[in-house]
This record gives C-alpha cells, structure tokens and sequence, in this order.
C-alpha cells in the first residue's frame, strides 16, 4: 500500500476535509475488510467502518506522522469491532451470515456434521470478545500474528496465549455437549 | 493427556473453528459509498455558530468597548456607580 505524502498527512492532521477523504478513499476497503473479518456482518461492517473514519477524525492530531497510517487505522477499526461485539448479546452474536452455508465437507453424516457446525459456532460466541477476535483473525482468516497483535495492541506472545485459550474452551465446552473433537 | 495427543486435538479444534466459520472473502468492498454517511457526522458535530444579532458580541474588542465605556459613564457620573453595582 502506497505511503502518503507527508503534505496530506499534514492537512489531514490540521483537519482539512479533502485529505481526510483522500486518506478515507484509499483505506476504508482494507478498513471495511478488517472490520468484516471480525464482526462477519457486512451491514455492521459498513456501519463500523464509518465509526472507525469518525473515530481517526476526532483523533487526527494524536497521529504520529512517522507511522504508518494503515496500521493506526487497523488498530481503530479493532476497537470499534470489539466494542460492537461486546455490546450484543450472545444469543444475537450468531448471524445467519455467521452460519451461512460453509462448502459441504466429505462427511459420512451431513445432518451430524452440520450439528457439530452449529454447536461449534454457539460455543464460539460464548466465548469473550477479545478471545473471539484473537481466534477469528489468527485461525480463521489466518492473518499474520503480528498484524494480528499490533491490531489488537498486545504482544505476539498474547495472541498466541489467547488462541490458545479459544482452543481450550472450545473443547471443554464441546465436550460438555457431548462432541469429542 | 501427552504433548503429541494434545497438539492433535488443537488441530482438529482449530480446523472445526475453520470449517464452522469460513473466512470472508479477501476483496470485499462496502455495497454503498459511505462517505456521505461520515460527512453528516463531521458536519453535525461542528459547533454551532451563536447568533448575536450582527456578531459583534463575538468579537473580544467589543468586550473591552463596553467595560470602557462603563468606566467613563462612571466616572463622569458618579452618582450611577451604586446603580451601576446593584446591576452587575
């Protein structure tokens, strides 16, 4: 991704509309794909990826020129995420975008498979939203572990412990429903 | 449990996790332009111009006008200072 020109960075900082919207142009589809992998709801990512610019406005003079601006952006639309994962309760946390039909596995029993699937999911989002959002970007959508660390502002070592945790709970809380992984 | 058995099982976990929610895909886009929708905001929050007739109680030097002139009305009328208190 190009790096901007300090001149815009420079107006963008003293608040200039027209190099908020050059910065906002060129980022808010790596925003929106960010926030997408975390909350998995494309009407919700939309709406956060416009918190998270309103968000980068109000902040625009915390900036630090000689960073990245893509990273800072990142680590903004994370917060905004997990704010909004935190403020929904668990029940409504599975969308049927969440469940949408995954690309049919081999499996010898496809209603069981798929009954796994749903129990796995539930179990998923009962699960803290920090954990959660450890877990989505560094399994799932298997996004390098640092980019996955600056993000969430904590150390690689932490992702890992974190995903490591997901692991754990997961499986405790499927054998409780009486799936052995 | 041993180490092996273990890391087994947190590769079944993780792959269950993988198959239960599969990734978003790479290159989406929003479906509409949000920029309108950010712009609302930026305008709604700019603070509120005060109406002060012509704007000229916004102007620090007309402050400073009307405490001179306070001054001078007390000085050459002396009589108005408790008046001039009793309103203030």
């Amino acid at each position: 991704m190009p790096e901007h020109d300090d001149n815009l960075i420079a107006r963008f900082r003293q608040g200039g509309q027209e190099a908020f919207e050059s910065l906002f142009r060129e980022h808010q589809g790596a925003v929106y794909g960010w926030v997408l992998r975390i909350v998995r709801d494309r009407a919700a990512a939309e709406d956060l990826t416009v918190e998270t610019f309103w968000r980068i406005y109000q902040a625009r003079a915390h900036f630090d020129p000689a960073r990245a601006f893509a990273p800072w952006a990142r680590r903004i639309a994370t917060r905004a995420a997990l704010d909004w994962l935190r403020a929904r309760r668990p029940e409504d946390a599975l969308s049927d975008e969440m469940l949408a039909a995954v690309p049919a596995a081999p499996a010898a029993d496809p209603a069981l498979a798929a009954e796994i699937r749903e129990k796995t999911a539930r179990a998923f989002t009962r699960l803290p939203p920090k954990l959660r959002v450890a877990a989505l970007l560094a399994v799932v959508e298997e996004q390098p572990q640092a980019e996955v660390a600056a993000a969430l502002g904590i150390s690689v070592a932490a992702v890992k412990l974190r995903v490591f945790r997901v692991l754990r709970l997961l499986r405790k809380d499927l054998e409780r429903q009486g799936i052995k992984p | 449990m041993n180490r092996h058995h273990q890391a087994h099982q947190q590769d079944r976990i993780e792959e269950q996790l993988r198959q239960t929610l599969p990734p978003m895909p790479a290159n989406a886009e929003p479906a509409r332009d949000l920029w309108p929708e950010l712009l609302r905001r930026i305008d709604a929050a700019a603070p509120e111009p005060t109406f002060t007739g012509f704007g000229l109680l916004d102007q620090p030097w007309f402050d400073g006008a009307l405490v001179a002139g306070l001054v001078v009305f007390a000085v050459s009328v002396p009589a108005s200072i408790p008046v001039l208190l009793y309103y203030l």
